[in-house]
């Protein structure tokens, strides 16, 4: 097992380099001199000249590009353009309200997901099913922000039962806290219920086939301990990939959802920073959550590998 | 095919709104950019079926309109998807070594980024305009199609029928094109429609963030956006318009696309 964790590690690395290319390359794919975005409409050329200095612009690209990386792996992405505050320092600040969204994101979805998929799953082509799987489909084809807008619509403009928006630090006022969460939680959660969902469903109608189904049910164990037991097991195993790389899809949708409910996460700083060309700022979000996904994929394999004992950790890469 | 009705279904609404995309002048009951300030914030009604916005235009024109948008953002994004990633997967399936040892590394490094967000990234970086969404969401298409082209020639390439191919003297072009190709397409088929629902989704949420079409061009996205700060007037007409645009064209694709994987790969056929 050490041995598979130390190839998949040494695998990333190429990976993890060209993902710093591109993400260096993006800041240079802007048309026009960077210099000239980054300093404003009428910039005065001592103030271009001293940030074209700053950014290492008059160096040629693979020069700055070593130069970056080598300031990027101490952890030094630069100061924000808008608040001149460090880079990193400033992301930090919003970590933990998007750690918050995403993880009870996540913790909605699978729960939603499990039970009813397995339901489905039990009852297949039952009514219930067939529900299932078109709200499903449903889901997945619904933007996030547009149903962050109806349940904003819905239960904090018309109903007045949920807040509308913003954010409360939990230590300030927990209950406050959480009730701004429900909302944006649940809109993050939906489309990845909905992978989540068809995904557990087929991995247990798959189970369902199996001959080790009969045989529990023939030597007379209750229907429950059967699907507990012998199918979810079984067939919880493919469904942890899926899971795990909703994570990027949590990733991705924080950045509308914070928006979209006023969220002061990491996603809501990029959107921000976006829109006040704030380049230092985006270019580290971007490759931060790069890392983070290939981070979490990472251990999603591992934990398949470890929970399949029929993968061999030994000759397969 | 009489067997599935999913198909029939999906391929509807798929038509109906390439149908709504290409007649809109013609169906649209108003133009689209026309400012009217006597209707402002009119709700619906059988004047203005879905209501107007805050300068008076019709939201339904708009919606109807907006379809032009997301389609062809949708076609042209998953057709730069499918040209770049077939061939690349095609080639390093087929010639393998160190070419595609390093395509594949470049896939996955483009898969090490949350598809949305690079596409977000890359739209950001060369300038919000609808010409650039387009790009960026063709590159963030391009490793889906890589992938699976890849797969499916691997799986391929060391069957009896190329083998018999190549003892008769085809070029590789030939066998790539003419015999592996053809037998490859119904995955990439299916690829292509979930991938186009995809697109529409991604090109929804750059406009909805201003980095899609820029006005007054009506776009879905951008749209709900613009009429999002009369929500809470309970003002809602001039968002939800758009935003049943945009969920009734991706549904469509997810819905035949999953129809057309459901009756095109053999191993879901089984018994289910």
């Amino acid at each position: 097992m050490t041995q598979y964790v130390l190839r998949r590690l040494v695998f990333m690395i190429p990976v993890a380099i060209l993902v710093t290319m591109i993400v260096f390359a993006l800041l240079h794919l802007t048309p026009g001199d960077p210099v000239r975005i980054i300093a404003g409409e009428e910039p005065d050329p001592a103030a271009m000249e001293t940030v074209r200095r700053e950014l290492g612009l008059d160096q040629p690209l693979p020069v700055q590009y070593i130069a970056w990386v080598s300031k990027v792996v101490r952890g030094d992405f630069g100061r924000s353009i808008r608040t001149h505050q460090p880079v990193l320092e400033a992301i930090g600040e919003r970590v933990p309200a998007t750690m918050e969204l995403g993880l009870t994101a996540i913790l909605l979805s699978v729960v939603v997901a499990l039970v009813v998929g397995t339901l489905s799953a039990v009852r297949h082509n039952s009514p219930l099913d067939l529900i299932a799987t078109g709200v499903t489909l449903a889901g997945v084809s619904l933007p996030n922000f547009f149903l962050g807008l109806v349940l904003i619509l819905v239960f904090g403009s018309w109903l007045r039962i949920a807040h509308p928006g913003g954010y409360v630090p939990f230590g300030e006022d927990p209950g406050d806290n959480l009730g701004r969460l429900i909302l944006p939680a649940i809109t993050l959660a939906t489309a990845s219920i909905a992978v989540n969902m068809r995904q557990i469903r087929s991995s247990l109608l798959d189970v369902f086939g199996q001959d080790y189904m009969r045989t529990a049910r023939a030597k007379g164990l209750s229907e429950t301990r059967v699907i507990a037991r012998h199918a979810l097991k079984n067939g919880l195993i493919p469904a942890v990939t899926v899971i795990g790389l909703q994570v990027g899809a949590v990733i991705e949708g924080a950045f509308i959802t914070e928006t979209v409910f006023l969220w002061p996460g990491v996603g809501k700083l990029a959107i921000d920073s976006i829109n006040g060309r704030d380049y230092p700022v985006v270019q580290a979000i971007v490759l931060l959550s790069a890392l983070s996904f290939m981070a979490s994929t990472l251990i999603v394999d591992l934990l398949y590998a470890w929970l399949d004992p029929r993968i061999s950790y030994r000759s397969a890469s | 095919m009489r067997r599935n009705p999913r198909i029939f279904i999906g391929g509807a609404l798929v038509l109906f709104l390439v149908f709504v995309a290409i007649f809109a002048p013609l169906l649209a009951p108003y133009d689209p950019i026309a400012v009217n300030g006597a209707v402002s914030l009119e709700p619906p009604s059988w004047a203005h079926l879905f209501g107007t916005d805050d300068v008076g235009r019709d939201v339904l024109s708009r919606v109807m309109f907006g379809s032009r948008v997301s389609l062809s953002v949708g076609l042209i994004a998953v057709g730069i998807g499918m040209v770049i990633g077939i061939s690349l997967g095609m080639t390093a399936g087929y010639i393998g070594g160190a070419f595609d040892l390093i395509s594949m590394r470049f896939i996955d490094a483009l898969l090490a980024f949350p598809a949305l967000l690079l596409a977000i990234a890359i739209t950001a970086a060369l300038g919000p305009d609808l010409r650039n969404a387009m790009i960026a969401i063709g590159v963030v298409a391009i490793p889906g199609f890589t992938r699976l082209s890849r797969g499916q020639v691997l799986a391929m390439k060391n069957r009896e029928y190329i083998e018999a191919a190549r003892t008769i003297g085809c070029s590789n072009v030939r066998i790539v094109g003419r015999h592996i190709f053809p037998n490859i397409t119904n995955p990439l088929i299916v690829q292509a429609t979930l991938a186009i629902a995809g697109a529409m989704l991604a090109e929804a949420a750059l406009s909805f963030l201003g980095l899609g079409a820029q006005p007054p061009t009506p776009t879905w996205g951008a749209d709900v956006y613009y009429s999002q700060r009369y929500l809470s007037n309970l003002k809602w007409w001039g968002s939800v318009g758009p935003g049943i645009g945009i969920f009734l064209a991706v549904f469509s694709f997810n819905f035949f696309g999953d129809a057309l994987r459901d009756a095109l790969d053999p191993r879901l056929r089984r018994s289910r």
